[in-house]
């Protein structure tokens, strides 16, 4: 057990503090959360100025064109990026952390060629259409049909949730493929290029006011065979590899992210006063803020311990399901400490009286869906419940 | 950076969960309430190290690191073992006789627990007691204390006695040497806070498989399982600062160190204060009894969330820092 960094862990440090440091600015401001095709535009060719310099794929193999950097240093690059306050990973997330890898550990050769490197060049953004109106957490009951015609598959149903779906250029697509198979068993993984006929995107409000998700609905979609990744009937298993490969990193950016949040919220609320008195001359409020920050640290480090153990052991650590769970909840927790030190600033979603309320709204509101989405917050303890603890099955 | 047990950390760490599985079992443990003291069990836990592990070989120690001693202290909080351990161990060294057991040290951290009257642990068999104030470090004789035995301890396996006032004693040291007892100290006590975490996290689990209502084991309800799963997050999340705060305690530049040292002592305390209440939660009736070990654990967590700063005193601390120019 040592914390210090490696000299070739301190270099890396440095050489990427000062990439970001004469980057980021340069880049300029991000545009507005509603505008999807410039959201794009701004996430991918950040992307591309990632690969250029060689920060893109940091877990991914050199083979592929990543840096296959060593657990500590992906680390250190998420605690650089979030200090720089360097763009986010955005709509690269489905690609980079899910289709990528996926094609990476079980596509065909011409599938690697057709996607990884596009990938990684931010030319390529995918989507995830997994959920379906019926299932949500119970996801292998899903749906939406994929029947065999000749070297194709028509694929019929409805996807919900899907992130991204306006502006993919692909789609990651669990489909069933023999409906008399048990559940887990029927289920195939596809390569959807979202420009098929017969694929229609509708895009809905969530409860902050921006499209985020739609609802992706196919009608007689034909999908090459050749995009099926790994064989039929075996997209469960298909769809758990990735989880082999990311070991729980998939939430460390934001996990940096959150500890400069709390400490941006706490430098509001010595600015904020409410008839002349500092929101931060309230003994609790301060309080508050100094437990928040003993588990936001001490989830960082539970992050890295976590990841250490899954790297020496080659399975994913314990971590990731306790991360998942106490990192979501932390950050709602936060969130609400954010809404209540604006004051009466908080009924504005854009910026009043100085104070940070667009930022501050949206963050508070969008951590409402991390317990919900990528396996809620009671899925996760099931998990924890059953497959660390050992306890017995409800039914 | 390396953040996770090496392999001789892994072995130590079983070798003492061993050595207390034996010697400081909960029957031997549970024979000592209401003296809360054993002069054999405090001669073997010194042959163990537990006093002056991080001593130089040189000097008769194991010369090992402030993890190791987390490790260690975590494990004796999951023997809820009895006796100012955590005094003892930051005697070693100032007074003489503490590392070898022979010398019994209690003491009082005046700087943190500001609130209330002055309580004293183990006054009776101490043959010594440290007082940190902000400004040093004084040993004094028990006898020079005018103090009174409280005859009902809150923890049956830690006698305390009131004193109006403390003499000013011995000086052994200036402030710098108060505040690094002081944050040894801390760390200490967040790691038997850490190890109390565990148990009762896995007595409740175990409860949990054993007992049936309705026909099949309580772990089978949600709101038994999903109250497991939590105290098993917490557990991990003390783990992860304590053994943090241990490894900066061991290179200092790599973090501020106040700053994790609070952070394990909050996350250590809650931690241990949630997982025993819920422990008797998912006993129910039985949990509620003096015959099972589950309201020890909860005591004794009361006594060292008393000691070296508690929660709310940290979170305050922690607060200072957070969003202040320049950070
Ligand atoms: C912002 C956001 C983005 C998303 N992006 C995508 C995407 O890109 N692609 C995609 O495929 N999906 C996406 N999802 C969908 C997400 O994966 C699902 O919302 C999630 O799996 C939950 O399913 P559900 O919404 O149908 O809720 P349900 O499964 O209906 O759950 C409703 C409630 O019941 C609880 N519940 C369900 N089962 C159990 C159980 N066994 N025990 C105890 N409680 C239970 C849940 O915890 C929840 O509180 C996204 C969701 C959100 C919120």
């Amino acid at each position: 057990m040592d914390l210090r960094p490696t000299a070739a862990e301190e270099r890396f440090r440095a050489e990427l503090r000062a990439w970001l440091e004469t980057e980021v600015p340069k880049y300029g401001a991000p545009p507005s959360r509603g505008d999807w095709p410039a959201r794009r535009a701004w996430d991918t060719s950040w992307q591309r100025k990632l690969f250029d310099a060689g920060y893109a794929g940091m877990s991914w193999p050199k083979t592929y064109g990543g840096r296959e950097a060593s657990l500590a240093e992906q680390l250190i690059y998420y605690e650089e990026c979030a200090r720089a306050r360097a763009p986010y990973v955005g709509v690269n997330f489905v690609g980079l952390l899910h289709g990528g890898p996926t094609v990476i550990v079980e596509g065909t050769p011409e599938q690697k060629e057709r996607h990884i490197p596009y990938i990684l060049r931010g030319e390529q953004v995918w989507c995830q259409g997994f959920s379906e109106p019926g299932a949500g957490s119970d996801l292998a009951s899903l749906r939406t049909r994929a029947e065999r015609d000749g070297d194709h598959y028509v694929v019929n149903g409805q996807k919900i949730w899907t992130s991204f779906a306006q502006v993919a250029d692909y789609c990651e697509l669990l489909v069933r493929t023999d409906p008399e198979a048990p559940k887990h068993k029927g289920i195939t993984w596809l390569i959807m290029p979202m420009n098929l006929p017969g694929i229609e995107v509708r895009p809905l409000a969530t409860l902050h006011g921006q499209s985020e998700f739609s609802e992706v609905f196919l009608d007689n979609v034909r999908i090459p065979v050749e995009n099926r990744v790994g064989a039929e009937n075996d997209g469960w298993r298909v769809t758990n590899v990735t989880l082999r490969f990311e070991r729980g990193t998939a939430f460390a950016g934001e996990m940096v992210d959150l500890k400069r949040w709390l400490a941006e919220i706490a430098e509001v609320a010595r600015r904020v006063t409410d008839h002349g008195t500092r929101a931060w001359d309230d003994a609790s409020l301060r309080r508050e803020i100094g437990h928040l920050q003993a588990e936001t640290d001490a989830l960082w480090y539970l992050l890295k311990l976590s990841i250490a153990q899954a790297d020496a052991s080659g399975v994913p650590g314990i971590g990731a399901s306790a991360v998942k769970l106490f990192f979501t909840e932390l950050k709602q927790r936060v969130g609400d400490l954010g809404m209540r030190v604006l004051g009466r600033a908080v009924l504005g979603r854009s910026d009043v009286a100085g104070l940070p309320s667009e930022s501050f709204t949206y963050e508070a509101l969008q951590s409402l869906s991390m317990t919900i989405a990528a396996g809620s917050s009671q899925i996760q303890r099931n998990i924890i419940g059953e497959r660390i603890l050992g306890l017995p099955k409800d039914r | 950076m390396a953040f996770r047990l090496s392999q001789e950390q892994e072995e130590l760490r079983q070798g003492f969960r061993d050595f207390c599985t034996g010697r400081v079992s909960l029957e031997r443990v549970r024979a000592l309430e209401g003296s809360g003291f054993e002069r054999d069990l405090w001669r073997e836990l010194a042959e163990m190290g537990v006093f002056h592990l991080r001593a130089p070989e040189s000097a008769g120690g194991l010369g090992l690191g402030h993890v190791e001693a987390a490790l260690v202290f975590a494990e004796l909080g999951r023997a809820i073992a009895p006796g100012p351990l955590v005094w003892s161990h930051l005697a070693s060294g100032l007074v003489d006789g503490a590392a070898r057991g022979e010398t019994v040290v209690t003491g009082l951290d005046l700087a943190s627990s500001r609130r209330g009257p002055i309580v004293l642990e183990h006054l009776g068999v101490a043959d010594a007691v440290l007082v940190l104030r902000e400004d040093g470090v004084a040993r004094l004789d028990p006898k020079s204390i005018r103090s009174e035995r409280i005859e009902t301890p809150l923890d049956p396996l830690t006698p305390v006695s009131s004193a109006a006032a403390l003499p000013a004693g011995e000086r052994l040291g200036g402030a710098d040497l108060a505040r690094d007892l002081r944050q040894l100290g801390t760390v200490l006590t967040a790691g038997m806070l850490l190890g109390i975490a565990e148990a009762t996290h896995v007595l409740a689990v175990d409860y949990a498989k054993e007992r049936k209502q309705f026909d099949r084991p309580i772990g089978s309800f949600q709101a038994i399982k999903h109250m497991l799963a939590d105290t098993f997050v917490r557990q991990e999340i003390a783990r992860a600062s304590v053994y943090a705060a241990a490894a900066t305690l061991d290179h200092p530049e790599v973090a501020d160190v106040a700053t994790v040292v609070s952070e394990a002592k909050i996350t250590a305390g809650e931690a241990a204060m949630k997982n025993a209440r819920t422990c008797i939660q998912v006993q129910g009736g039985m949990g509620y009894t003096w015959e099972l070990p589950s309201h020890l654990f909860l005591k004794r967590t009361w006594v060292l969330e008393s000691s070296f700063g508690t929660i709310e005193e940290h979170a305050d601390q922690l607060a200072e820092g957070v969003g202040a120019a320049g950070t």
